[in-house]
């Protein structure tokens, strides 16, 4: 402790080295302050323990997602079909794709939170904490780097620095990022070569594209330990598209979708997809978790499960493309309604804040949420911006339910008067 | 049977008779088709069943509304309202009583509550009144005594100069030792060192039955009681010209570590009685006494069959035993509105001056904390020195006094003085320490409303406070906790942001009149991003008060 304090940078000579200090410094330590005035024992949560525990929750979608690129790579190969087969290429080809973004996210994302901490003068906050374990899960596992680095920037300086750092933004920051990939780059993000890693074109024959840690690092280490390797000459097989279950129903309706997936495969995500958003138990416990510690609120979640089934259900009685057509409860098994739902709707900062609200602002993302993906002609997914449009109305929505507890209470002092 | 299980009972036969008739229309059909057009036949018909029931339903109720019988609370309905299905077990002795259940709030578990002892041997030596104590007074007052002075108990000591018919009183006899001034030449202690035996001034007999509002007013002015009635909305010294709406007395505390008191009113029940009877003539209203329906404990017969009062129950976690909340309940404050409110122990000192002529001072205060050897009750003088009554007690050096509870408490050194309307000293560990990733380990020893630190899944444990922040501060997240841990109809949080922002009319519109410190206490120890509650609460009280 001692030694910890010695090599303290000075706050008036080197500010920056300071604040990435005490950064680190109140990361390892809880600081020794004691309460003064007001309260005299405070409660063990602090904002650092509520954010780590939705990164907790989010573990095990990062392990099956590094698990599934690996998978949907050698699927479109036509190698290894099976879940257990080649579990080593899989994991190994996962984790080089991810961990590039990973630490992009991180370094750009924290790299900005650093510089405005110390320019403000205020101790770095953990608003990133969340967000930066958000951004990889639902970026396409192919996102190039650069495009990855310019929407991280902009999501966190127009999106954040700009409202007043964490606790202050009205849009939900990885979501904004994700908007930001979707809206300037189109021709990157859509199609359905995005959904697939590594691979040079979707046709049938186009080869793999393994990079020399793929050949010369791990092959040698697989021979090694005698183990199958990478082999470049493979080549996508016939007949593969690559498309999510999304865009098929989107295209030709539900029969179509069960033609190339099984609902088993939709349900349990081994399905092309951004990274953490295929495998929809997963995400339910998680949900689950982050429900029973009341840091995500249920009530978003249940009423938006409640508002997708509605629309849903109306589209249903619509029916006038085939993709209204699909019915309500598959609607479910496609896309990143699950993810959305757990982890983004639920954001303290940017929903609702009062229970009747949370009611409204969730029923209105499910619904608003279906009506894009099923009507949209150009995308067929709603969640993200269904969300980012409810995250501009929920300080509406509150506005609405404080007005009406005030006239509540002029009535009761008009009625005891 | 009572009322609400053969409510339950009836609703449970018309499902099943419902299903019943299913049954034997699927019973006597054969094909697909016709399954469906039972079933609709059964449905509808349970429908018109339904909607008779609802509607002759509803009639009882609106006949019961119209010809009054239907009180506050009473469900003529024939089925269980969702509150009666699940309402909690409540105690035997709640039977037919008005009782407010309270669902949210949180109990915060401590060791160290004090042992149902009244030592008499700890005498504190030096007693004081602090100006600081009565929030609205200007802080200079007019101080009548000079240092050096032998005073008696009820002697006049100073007075607000913007309402020079309030005095404040000498609580002991003595000698005048010391006016302390703190910031600003302000007045911040006038200390007392005491006699060994208390003499006092005689008061002028007066019978409270006979007197007039003026007389009674007049005379609980000067004989220095009058402090002791605070006033709601501010949580000021009662206006001594203006006549409450109503006045409202919790018998019982829910902060942590809070003193019995059942307990404490043993022996004064006569004077407390005395003292609602005073009260009782100082408003147009209604005394009401809120009582603990938690069930631990019967109530004390002096507060169960206290006379002339209205009595209400209240079953919940804190704050359900602090007066605001009760309040809210039983005839919230509105704009224009004022309410006293007093306290037990101050409700007897009044009555004292009826029955034994004289300004009689006494408290009985609960020592407690895990780091007293022997927590227990004392029996001591309003404004007792806080180092004579912890010394001999302490455990351990390393620890900070407070008087008052760990959540409203105000701090002091050993050299300080109980606060006049405190009857808790508290003695918590100073946690000045680092943690090692303290924001990530599961500690068992921290109290917390998160069910991510294991001390929520065992509410029954005890723990040992100390005073660490866990964690720094940060913007308002609304995570809701607020709204969780205050059981009014209004949005703390949101009241806490427009107080910093200062709107006036959102201020006034979301209820701050209806709130002090103590109240929105609890919001604060659950704030995640500790920010100073009280702090900003009471900075909208003062912006309210210079409107106004």
């Amino acid at each position: 402790m001692n030694f910890l304090h010695r090599i303290e940078p000075d706050k008036e000579k080197s500010p920056f080295l300071h604040t990435v200090y005490d950064g680190f410094f109140t990361f390892a330590f809880t600081p020794n302050t004691v309460t003064k005035g007001g309260v005299h024992i405070r409660d063990g949560m602090d904002l650092k323990r509520q954010m780590v525990q939705v990164v907790f929750a989010l573990l095990i979608l990062y392990l099956f997602g590094i698990y599934n690129i690996g998978h949907q790579h050698f699927i479109a190969l036509g190698e290894y079909p099976g879940f257990l087969q080649g579990v080593h290429l899989k994991l190994v080809y996962g984790l080089i794709q991810i961990i590039p973004i990973f630490v992009v996210t991180h370094v750009v994302g924290l790299g900005i939170e650093f510089f405005y901490a110390y320019r403000k003068g205020h101790g770095i906050e953990e608003g990133f904490l969340v967000s930066g374990a958000l951004i990889p899960l639902i970026m396409p596992p192919d996102i190039p780097l650069w495009i990855l680095t310019l929407a991280i920037v902009f999501a966190v300086i127009i999106g954040k620095e700009a409202f007043g750092g964490t606790g202050m933004n009205i849009l939900n920051i990885a979501l904004l990022a994700r908007v930001f990939v979707f809206f300037a780059y189109p021709t990157y993000i859509s199609g359905d070569e995005v959904w697939v890693a590594g691979l040079q074109g979707l046709a049938a024959g186009s080869p793999p594209d393994y990079g020399w840690i793929h050949l010369s690092v791990f092959n040698p280490l697989f021979e090694a330990l005698n183990l199958p390797g990478y082999n470049p000459a493979s080549a996508v097989v016939d007949g593969y598209t690559g498309a999510t279950p999304l865009s098929l129903a989107f295209h030709s309706g539900w029969e179509h979708v069960t033609e190339v997936y099984s609902d088993s495969q939709m349900l349990w995500g081994t399905i092309p997809g951004s990274v953490g958003e295929t495998s929809k138990p997963l995400i339910i416990i998680g949900a689950l978790y982050l429900a029973l510690t009341k840091i995500a609120d249920w009530r978003i979640m249940f009423s938006m499960v409640v508002g997708a089934v509605v629309m849903a259900l109306l589209l249903n009685t619509w029916g006038a493309t085939p993709f209204m057509q699909v019915p309500w409860y598959y609607q479910f098994y496609m896309g990143s309604f699950w993810f959305a739902m757990a982890f983004m709707a639920t954001d303290p900062v940017t929903a609702s804040g009062t229970p009747t609200g949370k009611w409204i602002y969730g029923f209105l993302i499910g619904f608003i949420g279906m009506i894009i993906r099923v009507l949209n002609p150009a995308y067929p997914e709603g969640w993200m911006l269904a969300i980012l449009f409810m995250n501009v109305f929920a300080p509406l929505i509150d506005h609405y339910v404080y007005q009406a507890n005030i006239s509540r209470r002029l009535k009761k002092a008009r009625a005891v008067a | 049977m009572n009322n609400k299980t053969s409510k339950a009972v009836f609703t449970i036969v018309a499902v099943l008779s419902a299903n019943a008739s299913w049954a034997q229309a699927e019973g006597s059909s054969s094909g697909y088709g016709t399954y469906l057009l039972y079933g609709i036949i059964v449905v509808a018909v349970l429908v018109f069943f339904m909607i008779i029931l609802q509607v002759a339903d509803n009639l009882l109720v609106i006949e019961a509304k119209q010809s009054g019988v239907a009180s506050k609370g009473a469900n003529f309905s024939l089925f269980p309202n969702w509150k009666e299905l699940f309402a909690p077990r409540l105690p035997e002795y709640l039977e037919g009583k008005p009782v407010t259940v309270l669902r949210r709030g949180h109990n915060i578990n401590l060791e160290g509550e004090a042992e149902r002892v009244l030592d008499e041997s700890v005498q504190a030596k030096t007693f004081a009144v602090q100006p600081p104590n009565f929030p609205g007074i200007s802080p200079i007052p007019k101080v009548m005594v000079e240092v050096g002075d032998e005073v008696k108990a009820g002697d006049h000591l100073f007075f607000d100069k913007k309402r020079p018919e309030v005095m404040y009183v000498a609580p002991v006899s003595g000698e005048v030792i010391a006016i302390n001034r703190g910031a600003k030449r302000s007045i911040s202690e006038v200390v007392i060192l005491a006699d060994k035996e208390i003499k006092y001034r005689e008061l002028k007999a007066i019978d409270p039955e006979s007197a007039s509002r003026e007389e009674l007013v007049s005379h609980l002015l000067d004989a220095g009681v009058w402090p002791l009635i605070r006033q709601r909305p501010f949580d000021i010294v009662a206006e001594h010209d203006v006549a409450p709406r109503d006045i409202f007395i919790s018998t019982f505390d829910t902060a942590p570590l809070a003193p019995n008191l059942n307990f404490i009113i043993e022996g004064q029940e006569e004077a407390f009685q005395k003292g609602l009877d005073v009260l009782n003539k100082l408003t147009d209203g209604a005394v009401y006494l809120g009582l603990d329906g938690r069930g631990k404990e019967q109530p004390h017969a002096a507060f169960t069959e206290a006379k002339g009062v209205e009595v209400h129950y209240f079953h919940g976690k804190h704050p359900a035993g602090n007066v605001g909340i009760q309040i809210h309940h039983i005839r919230p404050i509105g704009a224009g509105d004022k309410v006293w409110t007093l306290g037990v122990q101050d409700v007897a000192t009044i009555g004292r001056v009826f029955t034994e002529q004289r300004f009689n001072a006494q408290r009985v205060i609960a020592l407690t904390g895990a780091e007293l050897r022997q927590p227990r009750y004392v029996r001591t003088y309003i404004g007792a020195n806080v180092g004579d009554l912890a010394k001999d007690n302490l455990a351990n050096d390393h620890v900070r006094l407070i008087s008052g509870d760990v959540l409203s408490g105000k701090k002091k050194t050993a050299e300080g003085f109980m606060n006049i309307y405190d009857d808790q000293l508290t003695v918590v560990l100073e946690g000045d320490d680092y943690e090692l990733f303290g924001w990530l380990i599961p500690a068992l020893n921290t109290p917390s409303i998160s069910p991510t630190l294991p001390s929520a899944l065992f509410p029954k444990l005890k723990k040992r406070a100390e005073t660490n922040m866990h964690g720094e501060k940060r913007a308002f997240v609304v995570t809701g906790t607020y709204e969780s841990m205050l059981p009014m109809d209004i949005y703390p949080q949101e009241l806490m942001k427009c107080i910093l922002i200062g709107d006036f009319e959102k201020i006034e519109g979301l209820g701050i009149y209806e709130l002090i410190e103590e109240d929105v206490a609890l919001c604060e120890f659950a704030c995640v991003s500790k920010q100073p509650v009280q702090q900003i609460l009471r900075q909208g009280l003062d912006m309210m008060r210079e409107q106004a």
